[in-house]
């Protein structure tokens, strides 16, 4: 406490209470320190809660937070707190047989409620809880201040956890920044310099100006800090937003990849893939709807359960429209094109009559929540990391579906010469059937991500079906990784302009450049070469 | 030897064409509105207001059918955009009635309500001249025809076409839509306009004004049914149709199909936003609603339903579908859109020639 010159007997007292263990050892607390808390003068309150603070035991955590709701009484020279019915004394937690009469709560201004919060914060530091030291030293970030240094010191001390240590350590700097000594605030510059907030950077700007730092080589070394703290920033802001670039095109990919087949491969324009989308959702929905009911207690798996459930509900949906609709219209786009639209608005009103024209709400399991910090200020959510792993997995199969099977093999034939497939034995009809039902199943499988942070409604496929078309156009029909290029760089392109132009303006600027991109290559970014080129 | 104009466009339709084309006239010029005028509300002859309207809004989508026609049946441009080109006429249309309502407006101003509400001190310049009736009308044609020749033009050159230049209308309604619905745009954002007072001073919801209206929409659109046949029956409109059923061989035998398109896709927006302009004061709101994807493609299927390359066709379509509209929504809201989607398939499947078509095959059934 060396900043408010401490009488003799507070220093004797706090070298008493660093000898003692500080653990809950003592049962006890000194008569005279929680007397303290009912001076007249908030400072010496100030310093009693900073000893008591220090002391990191139970009782003063109990007796610091009965003070902090008013509920540290009292009576004369007495101090106590009601246990239920009981009228104990702060110090010892004897019973006080009769409880006093009269009394009344310590007054807490705002300036000693901080302190006291503070203080309450930095005995949980102590608390063999990590969650709970966790939250206590996110919560020392916003206001540790010169009076916590030792509290923070001791127990940076003691902490093992590399996450917890950080956050102290940085605690510990800001809480210095105050010192009157130059060397520890130089020390608090240099430590602050490996930040990457911008808390941080408000902080230090104070510093740079001679009115605030009377020492140069401290402006010095926060100018520098600044410096190296805004350079990081940015870089990572840009991360960030090749990250949320890259989310997005992972979405539009998984969006489109059934498409991709579907009008890319087999040439049929599908106007209800968004519907195939919203059935995956409302299957993933279903599939939750189920595990909340029969196993509770995997309810965090749900969605695995909805990954081949989607794939087969969407493709099941696909199947059908292709058997009764679509085969009839192959080879009249336009008429397809119409008729695909009207299948799109009987399965949106379907939805809504089954499931109600409200949104549903799909959780996103707790193993997605949160986030991982792969840099300092920036944060990658799980579910958007799981999506673009998903994404790839989603890929995968599908190279390998179409690669690596017969049936691949048989749609890749059908599409390069249906009539010289048929001759030599592939059942064309059935694998037209079997090929869309597989573009449907993709669909569903991007039903099943979007579920997971988009509103699943009846509405919801219509929003995607100009995004997908224009993947697909983009990356040139009959082109699955010209999809992906095209899904990746669309996703990063609306990801940048909306920094810079805000998000309606980014989408139209976006539609503008694809227009203009079909103009100047309309057979998109990777052309069929050879005989093919004449379709 | 060269045939004076007035034969060749009296032969541009058969005798009955014109019978019918008279009876029409006769019924929604004379008839309907004399009958909402002059006929006691009391009396079971008198036609209200809710159908005048309705009727009113019917012909305006009829002749955006007709102007779908005009590019998807004889040049096999199947526009997935056209709402764009209604709706532009309709605000440009709409900015003058804003205008007219001076200010009689919520908060009395100059300005219309929404730049006020987004404290805006003086209109944008695209709003310049916006209270002159004749400076709206010139924008009504104008506007819809520079965007569809702009973006025609760039589409055509590439030689864009089928499922592509859909993909590619649909896309720019949608961007449209989106521009729309921003406050900042300057046209009232998702709101659009509405509340409108008067046209040329006069009482936009009085009879007369709704009987007025009802009429010219119907004189407009025997207008343009007249001018479209006389086009596709023209030299002009041979080309057109060689177009579309060869693109190829017509540009071999020396034809520019560039200029045969642009042309008719122009014409074809032109119509839309004297549509839209008719359109706007009869229901008296004009939103972003109206460009999304939905809109357009329904108009397709108005003309889907009533027959493509025929004219007529259109017309019945968009009177069928618009009637069975307005009658499902009141009466069983929730299987409007399955009818509708039904009908999507249902036409596209066994109906390819529409009503007009399948009226056709029953005639030529009975003949034999």
């Amino acid at each position: 406490m060396t900043d408010i010159g401490p009488p003799m007997k507070r220093l004797l007292l706090t070298l008493l209470l660093l000898f003692l263990p500080a653990s809950n050892a003592f049962a006890a607390l000194d008569p005279a320190l929680v007397r303290q808390l009912a001076a007249e003068e908030s400072d010496d309150k100030i310093a009693a809660i900073h000893q008591l603070g220090a002391s990191a035991g139970a009782e003063a955590a109990k007796v610091l937070k009965a003070m902090a709701d008013d509920q540290l009484l009292v009576a004369g020279e007495v101090v106590f707190l009601f246990d239920g019915e009981r009228a104990v004394d702060a110090a010892s937690g004897a019973a006080i047989e009769p409880a006093p009469e009269t009394y009344e709560s310590i007054t807490v201004n705002n300036r000693v409620r901080s302190e006291l919060s503070n203080a309450l914060a930095a005995l949980k530091l102590y608390d063999p809880d990590r969650g709970v030291r966790l939250a206590a030293a996110t919560e020392l970030q916003s206001n540790a201040g010169i009076g916590m240094v030792p509290v923070l010191a001791a127990a940076l001390a003691k902490e093992s956890d590399a996450e917890i240590r950080a956050l102290l350590k940085q605690a510990h700097a800001q809480a210095n920044l105050a010192n009157p000594e130059v060397a520890a605030r130089l020390a608090a510059v240099e430590s602050l310099a490996e930040s990457a907030s911008s808390a941080t950077r408000g902080l230090l700007l104070p510093l740079l100006e001679a009115a605030n730092e009377p020492d140069a080589t401290v402006r010095k070394a926060a100018a520098q800090a600044v410096d190296a703290i805004e350079a990081r920033l940015a870089f990572g802001e840009i991360l960030g937003q090749v990250f949320s670039g890259l989310s997005l095109g992972s979405i539009l990919l998984l969006a489109a990849l059934g498409l991709a087949i579907t009008y890319g491969v087999m040439g049929v324009i599908n106007m209800a893939h968004g519907e195939l989308l919203m059935v995956g959702a409302y299957a993933t929905y279903f599939m939750q709807t189920l595990f909340r009911a029969y196993l509770p207690e995997y309810v965090d798996w749900y969605l695995l359960a909805a990954i081949p459930v989607a794939f087969l509900a969407a493709a099941l949906v696909g199947m059908l429209l292709e058997r009764t609709v679509i085969r009839r219209l192959y080879g009249r786009p336009l008429e397809t094109l119409l008729a695909t639209w009207g299948l799109s608005l009987i399965l949106i009103q379907a939805a809504r009559m089954l499931f109600g024209a409200q949104n549903v709400e799909v959780a996103n399991p707790v193993w997605m929540s949160g986030g991982v910090e792969v840099m300092a200020g920036l944060v990658l959510p799980w579910n958007r990391v799981v999506i673009i792993g998903f994404t790839l997995f989603v890929l995968a199969l599908m190279w390998v579906l179409m690669q690596k099977t017969r049936l691949g093999l048989f749609v890749r034939a059908v599409t390069q010469n249906r009539p010289m497939a048929g001759c030599v034995g592939v059942p064309t009809a059935r694998v037209d059937t079997l090929a869309f039902g597989l573009g449907a199943g993709i669909a569903g499988l991007g039903g099943v991500a979007l579920s997971q942070i988009a509103n699943v409604g009846p509405d919801m496929g219509q929003g995607y079906i100009v995004d997908s078309f224009l993947v697909v156009v983009l990356g040139g029909v009959g082109q699955l990784a010209g999809a992906v290029w095209a899904a990746l760089g669309l996703g990063v392109v609306t990801k940048f302009l909306e920094g810079w132009s805000g998000a309606v303006i980014a989408k139209i600027v976006v539609l503008v450049i694809v227009i203009i991109f079909i103009q100047k290559r309309p057979q998109g970014l990777f052309a069929l070469k050879g005989r093919f080129v004449d379709n | 030897m060269r045939t004076p104009f007035t034969l060749r466009f009296l032969s541009a339709m058969p005798r009955s064409g014109w019978i019918a084309m008279g009876l029409f006239a006769a019924l929604t010029l004379v008839v309907m509105p004399a009958l909402h005028l002059f006929v006691p509300e009391s009396s079971p002859f008198h036609v209200s207001n809710y159908a005048i309207t309705l009727g009113g809004k019917i012909m305006c989508y009829a002749i955006v059918a007709v102007a779908m026609d005009l590019v998807w049946g004889y040049a096999g441009i199947l526009s997935l955009g056209h709402g764009v080109f209604f709706a532009l006429g309709g605000y440009a249309f709409g900015m003058y009635l804003m205008r007219e309502i001076g200010t009689d407006g919520s908060y009395h101003s100059h300005l219309p309500d929404f730049m006020v509400f987004l404290d805006w001190k003086e209109l944008p310049w695209y709003w310049a001249g916006s209270d002159s009736f004749a400076w709206a009308l010139v924008l009504v044609l104008a506007v819809p025809a520079v965007v569809a020749y702009v973006f025609g033009y760039f589409a055509f050159r590439s030689r864009i076409k089928g499922v592509y230049f859909s993909i590619i209308t649909q896309a720019l309604t949608f961007a449209a839509m989106l521009l729309f619905f921003r406050n900042e745009t300057g046209f009232g954002g998702n709101n659009g306009f509405t509340d409108f007072k008067r046209i040329l001073g006069h009482d936009i919801t009085s009879p007369e004004m709704r009987a007025t209206l009802f009429a010219l929409s119907a004189l407009v659109l025997m207008l343009t049914l007249l001018a479209g046949r006389y086009l596709v029956m023209s030299k002009f409109g041979r080309v057109l149709a060689a177009i579309r059923d060869a693109e190829s061989r017509v540009m071999f035998i020396g034809y520019n199909p560039l200029h045969y398109k642009l042309f008719i896709w122009t014409v074809s927006a032109m119509l839309c936003g004297i549509a839209g302009a008719l359109y706007v004061p009869q229901v008296g709101i004009i939103n972003p609603g109206e460009m999304s994807p939905a809109n357009s493609i329904e108009i397709a299927i108005w003309v889907a339903v009533g027959g493509r390359g025929t004219l007529i066709g259109p017309v019945i379509g968009a009177g069928l579908v618009n009637a069975f509209k307005s009658f499902f929504t009141v009466a069983f809201p929730e299987y409007w859109l399955f009818f509708l989607g039904a009908l999507f398939v249902g036409v596209t499947l066994w109906l390819p020639e529409g009503v007009v078509g399948l009226w056709k095959r029953i005639r030529a059934r009975v003949a034999a």
